[in-house]
This record gives structure tokens, C-alpha cells and sequence, in this order.
């Protein structure tokens, strides 16, 4: 049975069509200010990437923040439900989920069939998710990826005091005008962030394995200051950024 | 209104009054406020106001203090070396060269409250650049108890500045504008500044006018300092201070949530802590004087 899950997320439209267990299509665009757009292009491209028609998919399930705005979907899930079920199924081990994705992160405490057994999300605000780096390289003026890789140039822990990105732009800016680099910057930025999310998780308990997902995942240096903060391992799947769509398609397989 | 699309630009200031003759004055004190966005100096000649100066903080807080001080005495014949006692206040307080005392910024409010609105102010609510502090004081201007927020830039001046740059108007015409409205609308989902930007484009696209989400800013954030207030408790009479109690449309909507009238200011409601400030230098003087 095919099935479609389309996560609709602050950054972007992320759709994965399966077969059963047989991931046929992955596709993720960048949501401009059309969202709507966004969703039916990525849609589009998924189904002709999975080369089906789009009668053949039996059920679509939409997830993430703007997954109510779907108007295919059959239904809608949570990011939560989604981050569990994509996160066991990639990693059958997965008992805590970590998703830190644009706008928003949480971490999910799961059993083995990917049902959510607890969680916790940061509150409505940047301080903890991707937004925060991004802000922060702005006020570096410094290119996104670069900034996030420099993390591993530094060898100073420097404390951040500003929770609120707002506040912490200018603490970035006096940190400049005093003696550090870029990669000082860079590597307090993560630690930062890093901090945030590992006490967050700590909420709701550190079950191995831990797997971390979302945007955020592919920040090499975040990943590595959190383990610190974490103290244990935390592993990262390929695709981490289509986990919430697999959940969803996966969603929609075992309600048919 | 500075020129350009500096929006974030609120109108600096300075006053003297000429009516007083500072050398016939048997103390001259001052205080000076460095915050993180806005600087002030009063000096306060027998214990009235003499002269002031609100200006934007520069990078480093000995300058943002020189600045305004000088500013504050640009126009008397007042040198720096003929004020008796300078108490420092706000968050670069420890850092200024001519101070002789510095004082925490909570104290030199309520004080400064009780001289500009008068010794039945009880609750005062003081919206600074980056932060927000509920304050409870006493008939003499003490502090009793007090809860501040300064993790967060929703509803600070801070937070203003960002959405007056993000919607391209004036942060001197966000109140008014967002009273200029057919309907009050719902807040806005979230109080953060850094999501305004996704929010507000979102909105807007939706056919709301800038007009309508500013009022669903003020809206929620005047919710939040409202949390803010509830958790200390609110006994009349009600004052607001710094740059915020300016912006007629977040007082008017604390106002209406509290059910409460805020009392009118006399002054610019920036200086009341360099002002406290000040008359902490008085008494701080002719203590040092009496011995």
C-alpha cells in the first residue's frame, strides 16, 4: 500500500511517499512566504520522483507546523507522533528522539513501535532552535554553513549569558569588539543552543539511544557540543531532515 | 525623526530649567543611568530637576555615560567637577569614571517613581530596553518586592525597535498606530521577537493592515507584562517609567487588562532612574556632609 506523509515545517516542505516499508520518494522544497505553493510543489515532485499517479496513494498524512494548512491530507499528526515513529523506524533502537528543527525543538521519550510515551517542547520562542544560529551568523555576517563548521576552530568555551536571541545579538556584537574570533563566537553559539536542548531533553529522561533529527542534526557542531552536554552518544540518521514525513507516511500505513 | 530607514530611532532629549540658579543651590547631585539602549544624566539642584539628558547608549558604557553627560550640561554653565555627589545606576553602573557610588537600577526607579509621579505610587511597572521589572515600593519610593524578566525582549524596547524595523514604521508611531483600527484583533501567536518576522509577513499576506499586527503586538505583549504584574500583585496607584510608557497603545492595553489607569507623567518617563539615582546622591551627600 502507498502511502504519502508531508511534513510542512517553518523552513520547509518535506515529503517522503513509501510503499509499505519501501521509501519510494524523499523530496524537500524551501517554503518562501507561499506556503501553499511550497506544499504542492514538493507534493508534485514527490509523486513523480516515486514514479506513481497520484490515485495510487491511498492515504496522506500531513505533520509539522503548518500541517493543518494541507488540504489533501487525510489526516493530521503531531510532530511528536511523527519524530517517534520516523525516528524507530530508521533506528529501531531510537528511545528518545530529539527533533530541533527551525522554529521549534523536542524531545520525545518513545517505546519500540514508535509510540510517544512522554515529551517535551521548548516554549514559542527562538532561543533553542535553528532560528537562534541562524540570527546569530547574521549578526557575524558570516555565511550560515561556514559559520556552523568554524565551531571546530575553537578551542574557548566562552559563555553566553542572553537566552533571547534578540539579547544575545548584542552580546555577540561586544563579543566581537572584544577579542573573539568567529569560531569563538561559532562554537559559544552551539554550546549555547546546545545546552538548551540537552536540558530540555533531560525532562523528559535520557533513554538510549538517543537520536537526534531535524535541520538543526546537520549542524556537526551542535551535535558535538551536545553530546558533551548529554554526556553520551547521540546518533544522527542519513535524511535526518525527512524523519517527520517518514513518520507520517508510516502513520498512514498502519491506520489503512 | 532621524532621516533614512533608521525605524528603530526614538527622539533623544534634553531640558534645562532656567529657573533655578544652581549657584545659589546648597547641593547639586546627580545620577546617571547607562542601559543597554538608552543612557541618562538629572542633576537635581536642593532637590528639584535642573537639568537632564536621554540619549542611545553607545558600545562602551564610560562613553554612553560621558555622552550624557554631557548632553545633560551642554546647555548651563555646570561643570562635572561642581556636582557634589554622582550615583550611578542600570546595567553599565559599575563601569562609569566619574560616579562615586553605584546603585541598582530597581532601587533608583522606585525612588525616582515616587519623586516624578508622587508618594502614592505602590506598583510601577518599568519597560526598559532589555528588560521588564514589576516593582512594589513604599510611600517613601522603597522597594518592597519586585519580579523582573530579562530573558526574553517581548516587551521591551528592545523587542519594539526589532518590529518597528521589520514593519518599517517609526517606533515612535507603533502605539498610535495600533490603536488606529476598526477591531482589536487576537495577539499574535508568539510574543518572540525573532518569529515576529515569519508571523508578521504571514499576516500581512493574509490581507492584514501593519496597523492590525501591531495591535495584535501590543496586544500580546502588553498579555505578558500583565503576567508579569499579576505575579507581584497590583495596588493602586499605578505608574509605568522608561522608554515604553511612551507608546500609547501597549499602556492603554495594560491599562485595560489590569482595569487599572496608569497616573500621567510629568517627565520624560526614561530618566526616572537616573533621577532616583540622583536623589540617592543627595541624601548620600548630606549624610557625608552631616559627619
Amino acid at each position: 500500500m502507498i502511502t504519502a506523509g508531508i511534513d510542512v515545517g517553518t523552513g520547509g516542505v518535506k515529503v517522503v511517499i513509501i510503499d509499505g516499508s519501501k521509501v519510494l520518494s524523499k523530496v524537500k522544497v524551501l517554503s518562501d512566504a507561499e506556503e501553499a505553493m511550497a506544499i504542492q510543489n514538493a507534493f508534485d515532485q514527490a509523486v513523480s520522483e516515486a514514479g506513481i499517479s497520484k490515485d495510487a496513494i491511498e492515504t496522506i498524512i500531513s505533520t509539522g507546523a503548518g500541517g493543518k494548512n494541507v488540504d489533501a491530507a487525510d489526516d493530521v499528526i503531531t510532530d511528536i507522533t511523527s519524530a517517534a515513529k520516523g525516528a524507530v523506524f530508521v533506528i529501531p533502537e531510537a528511545r528518545t528522539v530529539i527533533d530541533v528543527g527551525s522554529e521549534q525543538s523536542r524531545a520525545v521519550k518513545c517505546n519500540e513501535s514508535g509510540d510517544v510515551v512522554d515529551f517535551a517542547t521548548n516554549e514559542k520562542c527562538a532561543a533553542g532552535a535553528g532560528a537562534f544560529i541562524e540570527a546569530m551568523a547574521r549578526a557575524v555576517e558570516s555565511d550560515f554553513e561556514k559559520f556552523v563548521s568554524l565551531y571546530f576552530d575553537s578551542q574557548k568555551d566562552i559563555p553566553l549569558n542572553a537566552q533571547c536571541a534578540v539579547f544575545a545579538e548584542s552580546e555577540v556584537v561586544s563579543l566581537i569588539n572584544s577579542e573573539a574570533t568567529t569560531a569563538d563566537i561559532s562554537r559559544a553559539i552551539n554550546r549555547s543552543i546546545a545546552e538548551r536542548i540537552s536540558s530540555l531533553t533531560r525532562r523528559v529522561g535520557l533513554e538510549e539511544k538517543i537520536v537526534l533529527i531535524g535541520g538543526v542534526a546537520l549542524n556537526k557542531g551542535f551535535v558535538d557540543a551536545l553530546q558533551k552536554f548529554l554526556k553520551t552518544e547521540v546518533s544522527v540518521p542519513d535524511d535526518s531532515i525527512f524523519v517527520n514525513a517518514l513518520g507520517a507516511a508510516l502513520h498512514g500505513q498502519e491506520r489503512s | 525623526m532621524a532621516e533614512g530607514k533608521e525605524f528603530f530611532r526614538w527622539v533623544e532629549a534634553k531640558y534645562t530649567n532656567k529657573d533655578i540658579d544652581w549657584k545659589k543651590a546648597e547641593v547639586i547631585a546627580a545620577g546617571v543611568d547607562v542601559g543597554s539602549v538608552s543612557s541618562q544624566m538629572v542633576v537635581v539642584a536642593d532637590g528639584e530637576i535642573y537639568a537632564y539628558s536621554n540619549t542611545r547608549s553607545g558600545t562602551s558604557s564610560p562613553n554612553s555615560s560621558n555622552k550624557a553627560a554631557a548632553i545633560a550640561l551642554e546647555d548651563t554653565d555646570l561643570k562635572l567637577e561642581d556636582i557634589n555627589y554622582i550615583v550611578a545606576t542600570g546595567y553599565g553602573r559599575v563601569n562609569i569614571p566619574f560616579a562615586h557610588k553605584s546603585i541598582t537600577e530597581i532601587s533608583c526607579h522606585a525612588l525616582g517613581a515616587n519623586f516624578m509621579y508622587g508618594p502614592t505610587v505602590r506598583t510601577l511597572l518599568d519597560m526598559g530596553g532589555q528588560d521588564c521589572k514589576a516593582i512594589r515600593l513604599n510611600d517613601k519610593g522603597k522597594v518592597t518586592n519586585f519580579l523582573m524578566n530579562d530573558k526574553c525582549a517581548a516587551g521591551t524596547g528592545r523587542g519594539m525597535e526589532v518590529i518597528s524595523e521589520i514593519l518599517s514604521i517609526p517606533v515612535t508611531e507603533i502605539g498610535a498606530r495600533s490603536l488606529d483600527i476598526d477591531e482589536e484583533p487576537p495577539p499574535v501567536s508568539s510574543t518572540c521577537v525573532v518569529f515576529a518576522k515569519s508571523e508578521a509577513t504571514g499576516l500581512l499576506k493574509d490581507g492584514w493592515s501593519k496597523n492590525k499586527v501591531l495591535a495584535a503586538y501590543c496586544l500580546a505583549m502588553s498579555n505578558r507584562v500583565v503576567d508579569l504584574l499579576a505575579r507581584i500583585g497590583v495596588e493602586k496607584d499605578f505608574a509605568i517609567t522608561g522608554g515604553i510608557a511612551k507608546n500609547i497603545g501597549i499602556v492603554s492595553r495594560i491599562e485595560k487588562l489590569l482595569g487599572v489607569k496608569a497616573l500621567q507623567p510629568q517627565h520624560d518617563t526614561q530618566i526616572a532612574g537616573a533621577l532616583g539615582g540622583a536623589l540617592f546622591a543627595q541624601a548620600l551627600w548630606k549624610k557625608k556632609r552631616a559627619k
